[in-house]
């Protein structure tokens, strides 16, 4: 009786105010994209939106398993290092190959083979972070900080710190075609390659949380792991999926990287986890857990890359460019921590009419 | 609202007063415009059973939490204290039934914590031991304000606890919650006296404890509380302990029909030597031995603290120090994993109900389907229609009041929670549900539905044991009682035996007080 009644002061509320609340990050694409068509010369132009797209892409792909870490209350500090180190692991296999010593010769893996080590490898990765988080307890932040530091050395040791130039291919080596992952597109419209795949790798992670049970214990870990163990969830393994999953993608984003510059640079990648965790919050995903969507997140992407070209493309300088990127998180994490706790309120007074 | 026999409270002059406090949490209704009078000089013993709100009436009047509506007065001015800080400041110091001290810090640091004797900026430390020694020795003698707090024995820690509370110069009001619940015999003694010397003083003492014969012995006044209402206060002269145990259960009757199970009652779970240990020593669950027959509702009755959760959480499996031998079904099982007793078709409804019983991020439906999802899917997808039809059947068949499953579970009022919570392990096809404290911090409506639940569980041939510390609950409710205390099972009581008096005496039994064999004669009176 009681239940029914404040629920209904629940549903009769939704003002215009806390609707505008709800949806304030996309609000806030709308008038980023409406300020800039008019401020920032070129900015409606097809090739400027194919780009900034394609921006989005890139960083995007870490945000998307950067959403589910976050939504399981953990948080993956070594996307941005995987990216660089896969990188770097695939231009060797181009130019160098795989070397065996004891046939003394050297075997040149094609395309398929390259990604397929190198994705396993990224998975790997994943795993052990995810281990040492789910098994043996180590605070999601200093596992992946470790693993931050390990893969970007091990991306210097690869090369000694230099670039792995010109991965075009090479008819003889049989790996002819890499170039095509980052710069090509769709014949006939042109839409680049990177694009579709974020937009593939966006459809999966939305399925797996929305259409899995796989997704919804994410959720559930997130929202109150003690309840969620004692359902029946196998909380650890749930949590070392979702590290897996966010170093596969930022392997795919490394490659698309790595080819779109057909060159692997150990640098590559820096900071962008930054970038990520930016987009997954004003995404509206909370850090401690539990709530989130992809949905949200691809918005977020959105703001931040919008934000950032648009910026470039008016010629603000690159240091107000960070001052400002810095203002807007903060200023998106206090609005949601206002609508929280106006929601908690709202929902305490219903219950005592 | 109850008949009172005894007289009321004397007309005196209260040192601190509760006025109309309700305090709220989300999904729980702790307390209800309960009025509460403190005297000086006086003993004043707040009790009531497990989940009644004394706790939280103590938090309220000593700061550490703030009432949703009412009042405090202190010596006749309304007083809103923001923490412990500000309450020990006016006066109103508190001694936890849990212990709050730091292990690795000395006596004289953790009597010091946070209001530190200070001189040029610098801590002080020889002041603070030459204070600390002071009110130690005044307490009990012998222990070394220099001494690390983990080399002492627990005693020693609560008389510690004790002494911080007495650093304040102006003490006028000193809460204590179950005090004794740790103490040696030798210990309650210097305690009680510690107490007469405190009253001498007219400081007002307010006392939680579960042990009646102390509350008889050393209290002045009692209030007594029941769901989170005051039922009744009386000086302790003009009553007796059944007086007191009368009024905590509360005269009401619970009839629940006891639904017929036709079949056979097969053994489903056999539990052998199930042992817990504690830390530092003893048993949390001592050598437990008991069989779970299909169709029956077991009681597991005892004090807090007697080892009735542990019990149920380690056939769980959420202690892997856990040892014994456990038969389910006709499986032997050593190292029991929560995956798999729920696979074997056994739950646990959890005592606390928002830590451990629902993701409050989620959905009414989403906290249904918590374990049952993957059985809803086609070729790895989740079937939002099969979801849907499972999700209504349970709403229905558990009465859960709801007017959309897509809402948030924190929207629920306590008793629809605790519906979802056991909803969820009625989609997971259970046989064996133990339930802990179920009725806790619930509506009387949704108590009597979760009741009726139970028996028809039984009635279909599932086990149920019920985990409870209400007396009349567990005597209207089970067919067959165990009563644990200290971590051994010390009755199994069925049919007729099954009274509440019988209960008390061996929730009692094999403490170290060793006081309990009087408590029948006391009832007697």
């Amino acid at each position: 009786m009681n239940s029914i009644k404040m629920q209904n002061a629940q549903r009769s509320k939704p003002s215009l105010g806390m609707l505008l609340l709800k949806g304030r990050t996309f609000i806030a694409l709308l008038i980023l994209l409406i300020y800039f068509s008019f401020r920032a010369p070129n900015f409606t132009q097809w090739g400027s939106v194919v780009l900034m797209v394609k921006h989005a892409s890139i960083y995007g792909l870490l945000a998307l398993g950067m959403t589910m870490v976050i939504i399981t209350g953990g948080i993956d500090l070594s996307v941005g290092a995987v990216v660089g180190f896969t990188g770097m692991i695939a231009g060797g296999l181009m130019l160098q190959g795989f070397r065996l010593p004891w046939v003394a010769g050297t075997i040149y893996p094609n395309v398929p083979m390259i990604l397929l080590m190198v994705f396993a490898l990224a998975v790997f990765v994943g795993f052990c972070s995810g281990q040492l988080i789910a098994r043996l307890r180590v605070p999601a932040f200093i596992a992946t900080l470790g693993a931050m530091y390990i893969c970007r050395g091990a991306a210097m040791l690869r090369s000694g710190g230099a670039t792995f130039p010109n991965l075009f291919g090479d008819a003889a080596k049989g790996n002819l075609g890499f170039d095509l992952i980052g710069s090509g597109s769709i014949p006939g419209i042109d839409v680049p390659y990177s694009i579709i795949i974020f937009i593939v790798m966006a459809l999966v992670s939305a399925f797996i949380m929305k259409k899995t049970p796989l997704g919804n214990q994410i959720y559930a870990v997130g929202g109150n792991e003690r309840a969620a163990a004692l359902s029946g969830i196998k909380t650890q393994n749930v949590k070392v999926f979702v590290y897996m999953f966010s170093a596969f993608l930022a392997a795919v984003s490394g490659i698309i990287m790595t080819s779109q510059l057909r060159a692997a640079h150990p640098a590559n990648g820096e900071s962008w986890e930054m970038n990520a965790i930016a987009s997954v919050v004003l995404g509206g995903t909370s850090m401690s857990g539990g709530v989130g969507s992809i949905g949200g997140t691809i918005i977020g992407i959105l703001v931040i890359t919008v934000l950032n070209d648009g910026m470039i493309m008016m010629g603000v300088s690159s240091f107000w460019q960070m001052v400002i990127k810095g203002v807007v998180i903060i200023v998106a994490v206090v609005i949601d921590l206002v609508q929280k706790d106006l929601q908690k309120k709202a929902a305490l007074t219903a219950r005592m009419k | 609202m109850q008949t009172m026999k005894a007289s009321p409270v004397e007309e005196q002059a209260s040192v601190m007063e509760a006025i109309g406090i309700t305090k709220l949490y989300p999904g729980t209704v702790a307390l209800q415009n309960v009025d509460f009078s403190v005297y000086p000089g006086k003993v004043n013993v707040l009790i009531g059973e497990n989940g009644a709100g004394k706790s939280t009436l103590m938090k309220i009047l000593a700061g550490i939490e703030r009432p949703t509506e009412g009042k405090v007065l202190l010596g006749g001015h309304e007083v809103h204290f923001q923490n412990t800080r500000e309450a020990s400041a006016h006066g109103v110091g508190i001694i936890h039934q849990e212990l709050n001290l730091f292990p690795e810090m000395t006596v004289a640091d953790n009597m010091f914590a946070g209001k530190e004797m200070v001189k040029l900026g610098v801590i002080d430390r020889r002041a603070q031991a030459k204070r600390a020694s002071e009110v130690l020795d005044r307490l009990q003698p012998g222990i070394d304000p220099n001494e690390t707090m983990l080399n002492l024995r627990v005693g020693q820690q609560q008389i510690v606890e004790i002494a911080k509370t007495m650093l304040s110069q102006n003490l006028r009001v000193l809460i204590m919650d179950e005090p004794t619940s740790s103490l040696s015999n030798t210990e309650v003694e210097v305690l009680f006296n510690l107490i007469e010397d405190l009253k001498a003083h007219g400081i007002a003492i307010i006392y939680i404890s579960h042990r009646l014969e102390e509350i008889i012995r050393i209290g002045d006044n009692v209030t007594i509380l029941r769901d989170g209402q005051r039922v009744a206060d009386a000086q302790v002269k003009d009553i007796n302990i059944k007086w007191i145990i009368e009024n905590m259960v509360g005269h009401a009757n619970l009839t629940i029909e006891k639904m017929p199970y036709d079949g056979e009652h097969l053994p489903l779970m056999q539990v052998k030597n199930y042992c817990l240990p504690r830390l530092g020593g003893g048993w949390t669950v001592d050598h437990v031995n008991f069989t779970l027959h299909a169709g029956e509702v077991l009681g597991i009755y005892g004090l807090m603290g007697a080892g009735r959760t542990e019990l149920v959480e380690s056939l769980m499996g959420l202690h892997e120090e856990a040892t014994g031998e456990m038969v389910l079904g006709c499986e032997q099982i050593t190292k029991p994993t929560i995956t798999g007793q729920i696979a074997r078709g056994m739950v646990l409804v959890p005592e606390d109900r928002q830590r451990d019983g629902l993701v409050q991020t989620m959905s009414i439906a989403s906290n249904l389907l918590l374990t049952s999802i993957p059985r809803f899917t086609r070729t790895g997808v989740v079937r939002n229609d099969l979801c849907k039809v499972a999700v209504d059947g349970a709403v229905k068949d558990m009465q859960i009041k709801v007017s959309d499953v897509k809402h948030l579970i924190s929207s629920l009022s306590g008793g629809n929670q605790q519906k979802v919570v056991i909803g969820k392990c009625v989609m997971a096809n259970a046989r064996v549900f133990m339930m802990d404290e179920p009725s806790r911090g619930i509506d009387v409506g949704a108590k009597t539905d979760i009741f009726i639940l139970m028996r028809r569980f039984a009635a279909q041939g599932n086990g149920v044991i019920f985990v409870g510390s209400e007396l009349k609950e567990i005597v209207s409710v089970c067919d067959r009682v165990l009563v644990m205390s200290n971590g051994k099972l010390t009755a199994d009581l069925s049919g007729d035996e099954i009274t509440e008096a019988a209960l008390v005496k061996a929730s009692a039994a094999n403490l170290n007080t060793g006081k309990a064999a009087n408590t029948e004669g006391s009832i007697e009176q």
